[in-house]
């Protein structure tokens, strides 16, 4: 690995900053359905600096900022506008009206470039690697120009929500009942396109115009699936966006090495991480992420098979001592018609609680067993006796529905169940109810 | 409880559904404001009339049900009171002052699938929306403000609830949700649009209740029904909507079949309904 420097210590500061400033407004777009207005915004950014050059003729940066965060806020009104022209849905508004901008700005540049120093590839990438040596002097401190600017957005964005914390939450969840409350959801809806268009200002010289939508999208998007709560999703945002700056970074410098390449480009990386972060927490979050769905369904399925194991042998201890008895675990895997993993795991977790032992190869219901299979099988004849009863089913058609109903029948309900089938003795089929 | 609203000029608040009263404009010696009166409104989409000529009065302290057929512009009708869509002519006072002035005295409960239940919120927080207008912009949400959305919760039976995430809630209990917030806005006027729309029979049975306290404590809601089979057990007041206000009374007086005819215009079915439900009623 090469040398770490002051130089990536402030690229890593410079991106976190940036990506910090993105995940706040990020949030409410993304909540709000409108995740590409970040990307119309931030690429129309062009077409206000040369626009904001050729009618000032100045091109100190105050002049820039301001000329690119007013064509991104008429670049929000001319999307609502077309989209309220009718017969053009909202998608379809920010495809005419950015491609359009974005294009104009690209001609307009071309125009203008003889005289600006914008540099073509630095709009597109950014230039985070290089944010270290524009400095300026500020209280005393020299400071990368691109941490000032990008922590200046961020504050801003902080200070807005934190400010009007509230009003963007109810305009955005219920803008209706907002504008009745007085709170008018379209004062919200630009004052949330303001941050944006500061925001994608901001960053889209450190990261360029391309990768700010990743910046601004991702790291809310991973929060999403992490959280039920706004507060804690858009702290959330904000850390996993700095993670992804850092992890993006440390990953720029590091991982083309191994492959004997130098360095690749900060900001690519930082998006990559922000959308390897969103993998691994679609993946991993304890309640919207894939795994868990999968291993909750799992345990599900097992504690079936585990009361289904216990009903059946219950219903085999049922049968006249004539019978040939055998339950072999290969037995009950065919009768109950699961797999021999599952019920093997059933077996042997039902064998270590105390409810089943082995004996001569044999399964047997201990004490403790049999009370929890006479539960269950005294909750599927009730169940059968009410679907005949209330429901009016045939006598042949309740098993398969008491089947399902059996596991999720506590004793409360099962008294319920008693009183309003008059504590039948026997089931439809004729079957004791235990 | 008591609750102020903390605003300068506002008087006091009480519960979610008290009986203070006392910002409005009633009083033995002057004659009652109307809650809601509505002169001229013509409302159009895409040049296309939806509502034409709305002229309504609608008296004080009733349950009000707004009845017609689909495309009718219940909905519209609603909306363009509130400002919500814009009106081609036409003004709207609010027991006597325009309604942008009174915007604290009316409440309003959306449709339910108007919003996002995949929001990351909770019922609580939901409820407490209710109150942002009386609490004001840039203040922050006060426990004070917590407890009463947390009664009004109490109220339509959904305490228990109050910290689940909102898309867990069932449609039912989301549409008590609603309501609750209603509540909390303790408004003077309230409009509801379709509370009743698929919802179980603990959710009916709560609305109605709702819509009792509500009476009870003298406020006037407006409520767009679609079942004519309890439009009289709920209202006591109806508004015959079909694009302009065929009619409007008390129940007893306008629940006719002429009436009906004239707003469900030639739709045999719901003739027939209406026929039975008569009959019904007459034995």
């Amino acid at each position: 690995m090469t040398q770490w420097s002051i130089l990536d210590t402030w690229i890593v500061i410079v991106g976190s900053l940036c990506a910090a400033a993105c995940a706040l407004p990020g949030t409410l777009l993304v909540l709000r359905k409108m995740s590409m207005m970040g990307d119309a915004i931030s690429h129309t950014v062009l077409a206000g600096l040369a626009i904001a050059f050729l009618v000032t003729h100045r091109r100190d940066p105050a002049t820039m900022f301001v000329g690119a965060v007013v064509i991104g806020l008429v670049t929000a009104l001319l999307i609502q506008l077309v989209g309220s022209l009718g017969r053009t849905e909202i998608g379809a508004s920010m495809g005419i009206v950015f491609t359009s901008l974005f294009a104009m700005g690209l001609v307009l540049m071309r125009q203008a470039i003889d005289h600006v120093e914008i540099d073509p590839d630095c709009v597109l990438y950014g230039a985070i690697e290089a944010s270290y040596f524009d400095q300026i002097t500020w209280m005393g401190m020299n400071l990368p120009r691109a941490a000032i600017i990008n922590g200046g957005a961020g504050i801003f964005n902080l200070l807005l929500i934190v400010v009007l914390y509230k009003e963007f939450k109810v305009s955005a969840f219920d803008p209706a009942l907002s504008t009745t409350l007085g709170i008018n959801a379209n004062v919200m809806h630009y004052l949330l396109m303001t941050m944006t268009a500061v925001t994608t200002v901001a960053a889209f010289e450190t990261v360029g115009s391309i990768l700010v939508i990743a910046m601004l999208i991702v790291p809310p998007a991973t929060a999403y699936l992490l959280t039920d709560r706004l507060s804690f999703m858009m702290c959330w945002s904000v850390l996993l966006a700095i993670l992804a700056a850092i992890f993006g970074h440390v990953s720029a410098v590091t991982v083309p090495t191994w492959f004997g390449f130098g360095g690749t480009s900060t900001a690519g990386m930082m998006a990559f991480c922000a959308g390897l972060i969103f993998v691994a927490v679609w993946l991993l979050a304890p309640r919207h992420g894939v795994l868990s769905k999968v291993f909750h369904r799992c345990i599900l399925q097992l504690r079936i098979v585990r009361e289904d194991v216990l009903g059946l042998l219950y219903r085999l201890e049922e049968l006249p001592p004539s019978h040939e008895l055998s339950t072999t675990p290969a037995l009950l895997q065919g009768i109950l018609g699961v797999g021999p993993v599952l019920s093997t795991l059933a077996v042997s977790s039902l064998a270590r609680r105390g409810y089943i032992e082995h004996r001569s190869g044999q399964l047997h219901l201990t004490n403790q067993g049999r009370r929890a299979g006479r539960h269950l099988i005294r909750s599927h004849r009730l169940w059968e006796s009410f679907l005949q009863k209330h429901l009016h089913l045939a006598s042949d058609h309740v098993h398969e529905p008491a089947e399902q109903l059996e596991h999720i029948t506590d004793a409360a309900m099962q008294n319920q169940l008693a009183e309003r089938t008059n504590q039948p003795q026997t089931d439809p089929h004729g079957k004791k109810i235990p | 409880m008591t609750i102020s609203t903390g605003q300068p000029g506002a008087s006091g608040v009480s519960s979610p559904i008290g009986q203070n009263r006392s910002h409005i404009a009633t009083g033995d010696e002057h004659p009652v404001t109307a809650p809601l009166s509505i002169h001229d409104m013509t409302v159009a989409y895409h040049r296309k009339p939806v509502l034409w000529d709305v002229d309504l009065d609608v008296p004080s302290g009733r349950l009000i049900g707004i009845i017609g057929p689909n495309g009718a512009g219940k909905t519209t009708l609603i909306k363009a009171t509130l400002d919500l869509v814009p009106k081609a002519s036409g003004r709207v006072l609010v027991f006597g002052k325009p309604y942008r002035k009174q915007r604290h005295l009316v409440g309003y409960v959306p449709q339910r699938e108007s919003v996002d239940w995949d929001f990351p919120v909770n019922a609580l927080d939901v409820v407490a929306m209710g109150r942002y207008g009386t609490i004001g912009w840039c203040r922050p949400v006060t426990k004070r403000h917590r407890t009463a959305a947390y009664e009004a919760l109490d109220i339509v039976g959904m305490a228990d609830y109050a910290k689940r995430q909102i898309s867990q809630l069932s449609g039912g209990q989301q549409q008590r949700v609603f309501l609750a917030r209603a509540l909390a806005q303790d408004a003077q006027l309230y409009f509801m649009d379709e509370p009743f729309a698929s919802v179980d029979v603990a959710t009916e049975k709560a609305i109605v209740e709702v819509l009792r306290r509500l009476k009870d404590a003298g406020k006037t809601v407006l409520v767009v029904h679609h079942d004519l089979q309890t439009v009289s057990e709920y209202f006591d007041y109806l508004i015959f909507l079909n694009m302009r206000v065929v009619t409007h009374g008390p129940v007893g007086e306008v629940f006719t079949p002429e009436n009906l005819k004239k707003t469900y215009g030639g739709r045999l079915t719901l003739l027939n309904e209406a026929a039975e439900l008569f009959a019904r009623q007459a034995r």
